[in-house]
């Protein structure tokens, strides 16, 4: 898995609540067997009308925004569990999210890809919205050691939370295969132990 | 220490806590189909890492897959390139698949349950957000994604967080013609779509004490929709019944042991819940949806509220709904009754009560798709086949079918669907489809009305 620090950079503003994954990845285009491809397929039912023309309205079609940070607004990420939803975003080229609220799962799918959720109170999204809406090239940083997201230009910064453990993870590039596997044999003890556990469990409280 | 019903499975699962960080949690079960697997299998064979516990896995093919001609070639080259790539993994790992046409072949969630797979005190999970429906059996059960799909695979593990709990009380006496549907609707429109972020659900009260072993899974199942993870249910008689003599349930004896256990599996009185909320049963009605998310229902009679956000404007502009609007006598064209919320043998037993001796009016096209293999077979033998024919309804093989609309069941462009399904997301049913989620009581009479109508009048 790449490794995150920090990043500076423009965002793209998308001032939707309760985006969920079919919107960010519609199920027609979970055929594929492989991770590659889905960017192209990133919001496609708001990206493009049925006949495939760009919405230009759409703030992903808009010239006027660029970066590689996504700011959107409440519980992003809701519904499915598609994965493919976080291959999309990080295939189109965002690194991190910013929002008010994550969806559980999708939250995992993202930091298990290196692409950065960044969860902010309710006032700073606001405020990140207000600052990009009036000067698109208004920077974001983030800086994953201090958990913390700024935008420079207004002097304003609010601390994120993150799992210390994902932190690390996402710091280092490590991902969880590897350590779960390291595990073995404390995971081949449970096992056993299970065994015994459902044994006496079951007998104990059978009369 | 008092314990919910959740901590004592979580607890019991928990292989090793890492200092500061989250819990190795053991799976006893993973069940995978073909959309979300193929990209953890690859992940494997490229670090050359095997299957740890082939014989807990389980797979079937659902997603993709047609609901007609179901013993031809799939016509589609992707969804066949996806379905030929779950059958050669699976073979490969010696991973049991129940592939299309197999008779125990159907939706992972239903097939699961109906085969004696899920059992109380269990962990399940699956590349799946509806996993939760597997909790109806007081089973810690949760929707994964790819990467961890790919960890179970290497180590029958997961690393996480301990959830919060959450335990929602319902009690009273459900009026004529709510169903468990309409339960978990209501509850969705009161608490929110991110009401359970963070937790895992617990449902206690008379009212799921009462419903049915069908009716706890679609309560259960819908939990995903107002963003927990999982939904729970304590194990009693009503489950026991319901799991004894299924093919993979434990035999005699055997099964006497596991009920002893199963008997523990129960939150302590006085055991704490960090959120909690009670209802009343005699408050909800037959419910439907109005926008494009699942908490924005209302009861069948009632009106879409006024001063909505900014975001549940574009909703309604999607839906072609406006503020105040009643939707009975509004025009139906489309009706689907399946999925993995509503396609079991229950669901179809009231379908077929209700409209038997009926004929669905002329504009709607009825669409009834069973869970499972199994499940037609009992519409087969109950004589429901004949029910459903004789009123005008078109009778598919199993599968998810027009809930997601991989395959062709597709809804067109603008019109409306009222869908059994547990997602009215924009474009769910297809590119432009319109969902407006019931329950299959009130998607029955709308096929037969032809536009969504108080049904409740005419019940008996």
């Amino acid at each position: 898995m790449e490794k995150f620090i920090t990043l500076k950079d423009t965002a793209i503003p998308l001032v939707i609540e309760n985006i969920d994954t079919d919107q960010i990845i519609p199920a027609r285009f979970l055929k594929s067997t492989d991770k590659e491809g889905f960017g192209e397929n990133l919001f496609r039912d708001w990206r493009f009308d049925k006949n495939g023309n760009p919405n230009e309205e759409f703030s992903l079609n808009d010239k006027k925004y660029t970066g590689s940070i996504l700011v959107a607004g409440d519980n992003f990420g809701c519904g499915s569990s598609r994965e493919h939803a976080a291959w999309a975003l990080k295939a189109f080229g965002f690194k991190v999210i910013v929002s008010s609220y994550f969806a559980d799962i999708f939250k995992g799918n993202a930091l298990n890809n290196g692409l950065l959720p960044v969860q902010v109170s309710k006032e700073f999204l606001d405020s990140l919205f207000q600052s990009i809406l009036e000067n698109p090239k208004s920077e974001l940083s983030i800086d994953l050691g201090n958990q913390k997201i700024e935008i420079p230009g207004k002097n304003l910064s609010e601390k994120f939370e993150i799992d210390p453990y994902k932190k690390t993870c996402m710091i280092n590039g490590y991902d969880d295969i590897d350590f779960l596997i390291s595990r073995k044999k404390a995971i081949k003890n449970f096992e056993e132990k299970q065994l015994e556990f459902l044994k006496e469990h079951s007998e104990e409280n059978f009369v | 220490m008092k314990k919910t019903l959740f901590d004592k499975i979580w607890d019991a699962h928990v292989v090793e806590t890492i200092p500061n960080g989250p819990n190795v949690l053991y799976i006893d079960k993973h069940l995978i189909h073909e959309v979300t697997s193929p990209q953890a299998f690859n992940e494997l064979k490229e670090r050359d890492i095997p299957v740890f516990r082939p014989d807990q896995i389980v797979a079937t093919a659902d997603h993709n897959t047609p609901t007609i001609d179901q013993h031809l070639p799939v016509k589609e080259l992707l969804s066949r390139n996806q379905l030929r790539e779950l059958s050669r993994n699976c073979e490969e790992n010696n991973i049991t698949l129940y592939g299309l046409g197999h008779p125990y072949n159907g939706i992972v969630h239903v097939i699961a349950p109906e085969l004696g797979i899920t059992q109380p005190g269990m962990t399940i999970v699956c590349g799946d957000s509806h996993t939760s429906t597997h909790g109806a059996f007081g089973t810690i059960a949760f929707g994964i994604g790819t990467s961890q799909v790919a960890q179970v695979f290497a180590s029958q593990c997961l690393l996480l967080e301990k959830p919060k709990k959450l335990r929602i009380n319902l009690n009273g006496k459900l009026k004529k013609g709510v169903l468990p549907k309409d339960v978990i609707l209501y509850i969705i429109s009161k608490l929110g779509t991110n009401s359970g972020t963070g937790y895992f659900c617990e449902y206690a009260g008379n009212v799921f004490e009462e419903m049915s072993m069908e009716g706890r899974m679609t309560v259960c199942n819908m939990s995903i929709e107002m963003g927990a993870r999982g939904g729970l249910i304590a194990p009693d008689e009503t489950t026991f019944e319901y799991i004894k003599g299924r093919k993979f349930a434990p035999k005699e004896t055997e099964f006497k042991k596991m009920k002893a256990y199963w008997k523990t599996l129960n939150t302590d009185t006085d055991a704490v819940f960090d959120k909690e909320y009670s209802l009343e049963a005699e408050d909800i009605e037959p419910m439907i949806t109005y926008g494009t998310n699942p908490g924005m229902g209302i009861k069948l009679t009632g009106k879409i509220p006024v001063n909505l956000g900014k975001s549940d404007l574009k909703s309604l502009e999607y839906m072609d709904f406006k503020e105040g609007e009643s939707l009975i006598n509004k025009t139906i064209n489309y009706i689907f009754i399946g999925s993995c919320t509503n396609s079991r043998i229950e669901d179809f037993r009231i379908v077929a009560a209700y409209i038997k001796g009926k004929k669905k009016a002329e504009n709607v096209n009825a669409l009834i798709v069973p869970g499972s293999q199994q499940v037609a077979a009992q519409l087969r033998d109950e004589g429901l086949v004949q029910v459903f024919e004789e009123a005008g309804f078109t009778l598919r093989q199993p599968g998810c079918s027009a809930c997601l609309a991989m395959n062709d069941d597709k809804i067109p462009e603008g019109e409306y669907c009222v869908s059994t399904s547990n997602r009215n997301f924009e474009g769910r049913q297809g590119q432009g489809s319109r969902t407006i989620l019931a329950s299959p009581l009130t998607a029955a009479a709308t096929a037969i009305a032809g536009k969504i109508t108080d049904f409740t009048k005419h019940l008996n």
